[in-house]
């Protein structure tokens, strides 16, 4: 059987990668402007959260999650609960217990 | 696109010449391949997740001294690497656009510039580390409490030159070092060395984070190099450029580390303006 047919993963427009770089870059310039604002404690949920949609668009466009199979797509979204138990389970026993140190 | 070999396999079917016996399609194959590399990612997830724990945990017991640790990193210089980074990671993934479409000799000059990039953010990073060396940050035999003390009682002396000067007088007192520490607290001496304690934490994670994070990059580059000697050689071509997406994939994966580390560890403190 001649398998011609070959991987339907169609590169992506050159200016689709050029726009995600841009918006890195933008992020990148509000993450520091953020940085010198004093938004008390909702500094690091913030910069958190910019550095949030840049590791998702990183992900979705630089590593083709776009066209990334649903397999796939459970491995990269099961990385993300495995930290989140991770970092949530073990900062929520930080913050309850009061240790003292 | 060009002529697709083919050979005859033992079953006495035509496979194309890329794809595994093992596979039904190329399709399958490369889902299989990607699969499989984010199956890795996961695992270096959870890998520097346990540095980014106990960061975690640090950052929320001892945040006021992380904010004031995190002041003696050069945000300039940081910034300048994340921009570097990123770069890499656009032309990384123009080496993988190019072997998608076939343009071989492409595919491997933009995996030489990822290297050529990668290799200018780990020449940022070692004059940074050197000098954070040299200003005694590095935990161990040499980090110094006592320097660490002459920066706290700088900061002490501009503060009270700004009260003096919102209270309108001219003159301020610029104290001896002894009375700024007696004036604060009767029992600043244990809590100064808590203090340089808990910085000391803050560095300790820092060169931790950002040494694995350029252990990565190190391996990236002969990973990479490998790809681009197979690129440059004709290996890849649109039905089979797997090698060259996974390469890809992990140095982005490298980038999206560095995009969380760069606000944690440098912009803590930024806005107290030091």
């Amino acid at each position: 059987m001649a398998t011609t047919e070959h991987s339907t993963h169609q590169p992506a427009a050159l200016s689709l990668y050029l726009l995600t770089f841009g918006m890195l870059m933008f992020l990148t310039l509000l993450t520091i402007f953020a940085g010198f604002q004093n938004f008390g404690m909702w500094s690091t949920p913030i910069a958190l959260g910019i550095a949030a949609v840049k590791a998702a668009l990183v992900v979705v466009i630089f590593m083709h999650g776009y066209s990334s199979s649903p397999l796939t797509w459970i491995i990269i979204l099961a990385s993300m609960f495995f930290l989140t138990i991770m970092l949530g389970l073990m900062l929520s026993d930080y913050m309850s217990r009061g240790w003292a140190m | 696109m060009s002529a697709i070999k083919e050979t005859v396999q033992d079953h006495g079917q035509h496979h194309h010449k890329d794809l595994a016996h093992h596979f039904d399609t190329l399709e399958q194959q490369h889902d299989a391949n990607t699969l499989g590399m984010w199956a890795f990612l996961l695992t270096e997830v959870l890998f520097f997740g346990g540095l980014f724990a106990a960061y975690t945990i640090y950052r929320y017991k001892y945040s006021a001294m992380f904010e004031e640790a995190s002041n003696h990193l050069d945000i300039k210089l940081g910034a300048t690497n994340t921009v570097i980074l990123i770069l890499s990671s656009l032309t990384m993934a123009l080496a993988v656009r190019c072997s998608q479409t076939g343009n071989s000799l492409w595919t491997g000059r933009w995996l030489l510039i990822t290297i050529a990039f990668g290799l200018m953010f780990l020449g940022v990073k070692y004059f940074e580390w050197k000098h954070d060396y040299h200003i005694h940050l590095m935990p161990g035999k040499d980090w110094s409490g006592k320097d660490w003390w002459h920066w706290q009682y700088a900061k002490k002396a501009k503060d009270m030159e700004k009260e003096a000067h919102s209270k309108g007088s001219a003159e301020h007192s610029f104290p001896d070092r002894k009375d700024v520490l007696a004036d604060n607290d009767p029992s600043l001496g244990v809590r100064g060395i808590q203090e340089s304690q808990q910085a000391r934490l803050f560095f300790l994670l820092y060169f931790c984070m950002t040494s694995l994070h350029a252990l990565h990059m190190l391996v990236g580059f002969v990973l990479i190099g490998i790809i681009a000697y197979f690129a440059y050689q004709g290996a890849y071509s649109p039905d089979y450029y797997s090698p060259v997406e996974n390469i890809g994939l992990y140095w982005h994966f490298v980038d999206i580390v560095w995009i969380f580390l760069f606000p944690l560890l440098y912009l803590l403190g930024a806005h107290m303006g030091h």
